[in-house]
């Protein structure tokens, strides 16, 4: 549905590409995770995928169609959070007239429903320069969804939310999503999402480390206190003993602690290379 | 990170449902909420939750009526009953009978702390 096919891209020749040759295929109906350090080109990434940034080659397709090329059937059907913006000073019930018909698939009562699920329902008269950041926010992601697109990226979403807040971006994402769409969640704040994804890509150095769905990384490693006689890819120290990363038994299926994937990967690449290459 | 049941979430998920359906909160026959009604209502990926159906339903606790969704299988009870002997044989017993072994309480004096405990 989304592919980057053999992407390179420079900010500056003298320093050489930041991207080289990188490939990446994601499909309608998954939650995509995309983790990475920061200054491990991220946010380059998601430009790249939205039409904002021209690749050196390569390019970036939705059905087929090249997303720089910048069609209306192309922005139309793609929807970026970033993690900084600013909103107009309009109310919010103009600034939903203004910008939804560049969605041909915006539904009010989906707004009004995630609206309410963040507790910001009732009042369409609320001027978005007199709010706060968290809630500028809240009013961003309420719309993001409702315009139904089938591609959206968002970058660090729960950043600025409130304690409740993380939980009713789940809950938005949840509700929301559908067979033909794809979500992709950039993000540091790991444990804020894990339970609601599909599918971890982890990227250092503008190179992509693993590239995995959660019921993959749950067939292969397993997340755990220290046993006598392990072999650990990844040792964490805890109040509870030492948590491991280790090469999954057969039949061993334990929860994906994405912050030890995540470090392990970074850690031991070509170990976690090795194992996710292997047919199973 | 709770690291005691630190199953699969798919599995997890499967635990919480089958407490639904022991303690008469979901009855045999009645129906599932759908996919989507229960990722929504925990907030967990659709697709874990696909996951967790795909495995009731081999373990004949639902079923599947085409086009209707899933429905608590008429020996729902006897089947999570089964599930569950054999998981606690396999994981926790092991584990208990390390600990009795290591600070060295006999099968003796097991049967009859297990007896005072059903007394209770």
């Amino acid at each position: 549905m989304f592919s980057l096919n053999n992407l390179s891209f420079s900010y500056n020749k003298r320093k050489g590409d930041l991207f080289h040759d990188l490939s990446l295929e994601l499909n309608a109906g998954n939650v995509y995770g995309l983790l990475g350090k920061n200054g491990a080109g991220k946010s380059t990434l998601i430009n790249l995928m939205t039409g904002l940034l021209t690749p050196k080659s390569g390019e970036v397709t939705l059905d087929e169609v090249n997303v720089r090329d910048r069609l209306p059937k192309t922005i139309s059907d793609i929807f970026l959070v970033p993690e900084e913006f600013e909103l107009p000073r309009l109310n919010l019930s103009q600034y939903v007239s203004i910008n939804a018909p560049f969605y041909p698939n915006f539904s009010m009562d989906d707004m009004q429903r995630y609206l309410d699920i963040f507790e910001m329902g009732g009042d369409m008269k609320v001027k978005l320069n007199e709010i706060s950041m968290g809630q500028k926010k809240k009013v961003l992601l309420a719309f993001a969804f409702a315009t139904n697109t089938r591609v959206l990226i968002m970058d660090e979403p729960t950043n600025g939310l409130d304690i409740p807040g993380k939980s009713q971006f789940r809950k938005l994402v949840t509700t929301s999503m559908t067979d033909d769409k794809m979500m992709l969640i950039s993000t540091h704040q790991v444990r804020d999402i894990s339970e609601i994804l599909d599918h971890v890509t982890i990227i250092e150095q503008s190179k992509i480390l693993l590239n995995a769905s959660i019921a993959d990384v749950t067939s292969r490693l397993a997340f755990r206190p220290m046993r006598e006689g392990d072999q650990p890819l990844y040792v964490q120290p805890s109040v509870m003993g030492s948590l491991v990363v280790v090469s999954a038994q057969p039949d061993e299926e334990t929860n994906v602690d994405l912050e030890m994937l995540f470090n392990v990967t970074l850690q031991n690449p070509d170990a976690i290379n090795k194992l996710f290459n292997a047919s199973k | 990170m709770n690291f005691k049941d630190n199953k699969a979430i798919y599995l997890q998920i499967a635990d919480r449902i089958g407490d639904r359906i022991l303690s008469g909160g979901l009855a045999p026959e009645g129906k599932v909420p759908s996919v989507r009604e229960l990722a929504a209502e925990i907030e967990v990926n659709a697709n874990t939750v696909a996951r967790t159906y795909e495995y009731l339903q081999q373990s004949g606790v639902i079923y599947t009526k085409r086009g209707l969704g899933y429905f608590v299988s008429p020996d729902a009870n006897e089947k999570i009953v089964a599930m569950r002997r054999k998981q606690l044989m396999q994981g926790e017993m092991d584990y208990f009978f390390g600990q009795l072994k290591a600070v060295g309480i006999s099968p003796d004096e097991l049967q009859e702390l297990y007896k005072e405990y059903l007394h209770r």
